[in-house]
């Protein structure tokens, strides 16, 4: 299919950019990386001996692509603060912050899909308003304030929830709080989405030959019109993954999660540079491959955007 | 009055998109009223009432100018000590009006109207010289990121081709990085080695950095709708220039939906400094930022929770100001929703 072979040369293009870009960050560091990795106060013995290891000596080019070739196959160098490979922190790390990713995404798709239905069909009442209301009032909320109160709230005045998250301890129960940090401000933009769709939809005239059939409200609602409102709800959903992936950082630092954002923070304050280049690298070919799959589904759900893209 | 308009069925434009049609008609100035008056169907009035600015945009009009004006004024309020000025006495003394205490009348240096925290640092003041480096931090960023990325997006939603190509793509590429995760790094490898405190020019300069792709791309896309309108052909067909036709024809028409969305943009950089301040990473540690005071004031959240609760009440009223104004100023031009 001539849509997909397109978006397959965009996403080689965007991602050897990207991660060019991510490996040069290292190399723009004031005094070098040998200075940044060693200190300013560091021996010529061992400026000659990180030289040797990093292949500093060779032009640039031709070491992004020996990098490249090392972290496509699963080495991205090794932490110079405690000696573990960037690969072994990343694996050890990763599936907890995605578990976490995934919850608050399930957490948010789970409120706003039947509040963003329930206010577009009921428009313009007094639900909808007070709905919209609290909506907008939850875009407002930072997600380390919303953690704030809610551990001030749920883990500290009564005792429902931990306020941190030992290791090896995480399940959908403890990982709840902060999950419902991150989803708290998704919930507002997924809800006012779908909402607006549903309007349009329900407007269309199969939906009243559905009702002329005789067809029950929650069928016409989620058979009929939640499915065609859903494309922009599923786009916007995976760039927020983006937002999703930053607030991690945060939200893990604030409930002690040992996940990859717990480890970013940590790298950046030990000046680990390259854990940091490894977990951006990562962090970020992720996010554009998975807004590449996106793309995709989207097409084969949607026939008119495969047809006007193609076109175009 | 201008002269009688024909009746909406008659234009049929101007009941399906009121706003963007005035806008332009009327060539910048907006003169909803004049012009509401001839449009007399009820549909029509009823939407553009709505257009009205509420009680509740002034009311987060109200806050913010107080904010900003305590905030400038900081330094030479008599009410406002020095934000690290510490009050031994009063070690994470509660709020002024939880414990009874009223203003007596004087200025003196004991007493806390939001109370203390840890240090018995007065929290109040601590707040509005937060204020200052938060809203430095998002004014400044703002209007940088318009000059550029407004720039950006007019030379390209007007002049097309291959500049806008380029330039295009390489947006879409920053927008490719996780935005939160590109700003560590970038704080990260602009900061001096050796001290992880950014400097707040190194915390604006990466803010604008990022907000550069989002900010060209909005007024690329308000370009576009104005771009091959009839008063920019008429324009050029006068013989006018592309860059008189850029000032002085599409950059009017251009502002309405950029200062409606800063406004928006702001609360957004607000949240994002927050963000890293929280985690340390931005204006280093004895400077207030709304951030780092509820980073620090969670170590005590159990025995005295307004430590961190009400810089928190502070900087969410204020986002929820500028995120209400915004959104009313917005569906008052009635931009067309340009998606990020």
């Amino acid at each position: 299919m001539r849509y997909v072979g397109t978006k397959m040369v965009q996403l080689v293009v965007v991602l050897l950019i990207v991660t060019f870009l991510t490996f040069m960050l290292i190399n723009l560091l004031p005094g070098g990386p040998e200075a940044a990795i060693l200190g300013f106060g560091a021996d010529d013995e061992s400026i000659a001996a990180l030289r040797v290891d990093l292949n500093l000596d060779d032009p640039i080019p031709v070491r992004y692509v020996r990098w490249l070739g090392d972290a496509a196959t699963g080495d991205l160098g090794q932490s110079y603060v405690n000696g573990s490979t960037v690969s072994e922190l990343l694996t050890g790390r990763l599936p907890v912050s995605l578990m976490l990713m995934t919850y608050s995404m399930f957490l948010a798709l789970l409120v706003a899909i039947p509040f963003g239905i329930a206010t577009a069909y009921k428009a313009d009442t007094r639900f909808d308003k007070i709905t919209g209301t609290i909506g907008f009032g939850l875009l407002s909320v930072p997600n380390f304030i919303m953690a704030t109160i809610l551990v001030y709230l749920f883990a500290l005045t009564w005792d429902i929830f931990p306020a941190t998250v030992k290791e090896g301890e995480e399940n959908l129960y403890t990982l709840f709080l902060p999950a419902v940090s991150l989803a708290a401000g998704q919930i507002a933009v997924f809800m006012r989405l779908l909402r607006t769709d549903m309007i349009a939809t329900l407007q269309q005239d199969y939906i009243g030959v559905a009702k002329a059939k005789g067809m029950t409200t929650r069928r016409i609602l989620f058979r009929h019109a939640f499915r065609p409102s859903s494309f922009s709800l599923l786009t916007v959903a995976a760039i927020t993954i983006g937002n999703l992936i930053g607030g991690t950082v945060i939200i893990e630092s604030i409930f002690a999660i040992n996940g990859i954002g717990k480890l970013i923070v940590t790298s950046i304050f030990t000046r680990d540079y390259l854990v940091v280049q490894g977990v951006v690298v990562v962090v970020a070919a992720g996010f554009v491959i998975i807004n590449f799959a996106v793309d995709i589904i989207y097409a084969l759900l949607d026939p008119r955007i495969r047809h006007a893209r193609a076109i175009a | 009055m201008p002269a009688p308009s024909p009746s909406p069925h008659d234009a049929p434009s101007l009941s399906e998109r009121p706003g963007d049609d005035l806008i332009t008609e009327s060539a910048g100035e907006l003169r909803f009223d004049a012009v509401t008056a001839d449009v007399t169907a009820d549909e029509a009035r009823g939407e553009l009432q709505v257009r009205k600015l509420g009680i509740g945009f002034w009311i987060a009009v109200t806050w913010l100018v107080v904010l900003f004006a305590l905030a400038i004024l900081a330094p030479w309020l008599p009410f406002v000590q020095d934000p690290n000025r510490i009050d031994a006495l009063a070690l994470r003394q509660p709020a002024a009006w939880s414990i009874g205490g009223s203003w007596n009348g004087s200025l003196s240096s004991t007493f806390h109207l939001f109370g203390a925290d840890d240090l018995g640092r007065d929290i109040f003041s601590r707040v509005i010289w937060g204020a200052r480096v938060s809203l430095f931090i998002g004014v400044v960023t703002v209007a940088l990121g318009f000059l550029i990325g407004g720039t950006i997006g007019l030379t390209a939603g007007y002049f097309r081709g291959r500049f806008e190509k380029i330039f295009m793509s390489a947006m879409d590429i920053m927008l490719a990085f996780p935005a939160l995760i590109l700003a560590l790094a970038i704080v990260t490898f602009l900061s001096e080695p050796g001290s992880q405190d950014a400097s707040l020019g190194t915390i604006t300069l990466t803010l604008t950095i990022l907000s550069i792709p989002a900010l060209s791309r909005i007024t690329r896309a308000s370009t576009l709708t104005f771009s091959q309108r009839e008063f920019v052909q008429a324009a050029r067909t006068l013989g006018a220039r592309n860059g008189r036709i850029i000032v002085r024809e599409i950059l009017p028409n251009v502002i309405p939906p950029m200062v409606s969305f800063s406004l928006i943009a702001i609360a957004i950089v607000i949240v994002a400094e927050g963000g890293l301040s929280f985690l340390g990473l931005s204006v280093s540690a004895p400077t207030a930022t709304w951030g780092n005071m509820i980073n620090e004031g969670r170590t005590a959240l159990e025995i005295a929770p307004h430590i961190a609760l009400i810089p928190c009440a502070v900087m969410f009223l204020t986002l929820l100001a500028f995120n209400y104004a915004g959104d009313q100023l917005r569906r008052r031009f009635d931009v067309q929703e340009a998606r990020l």
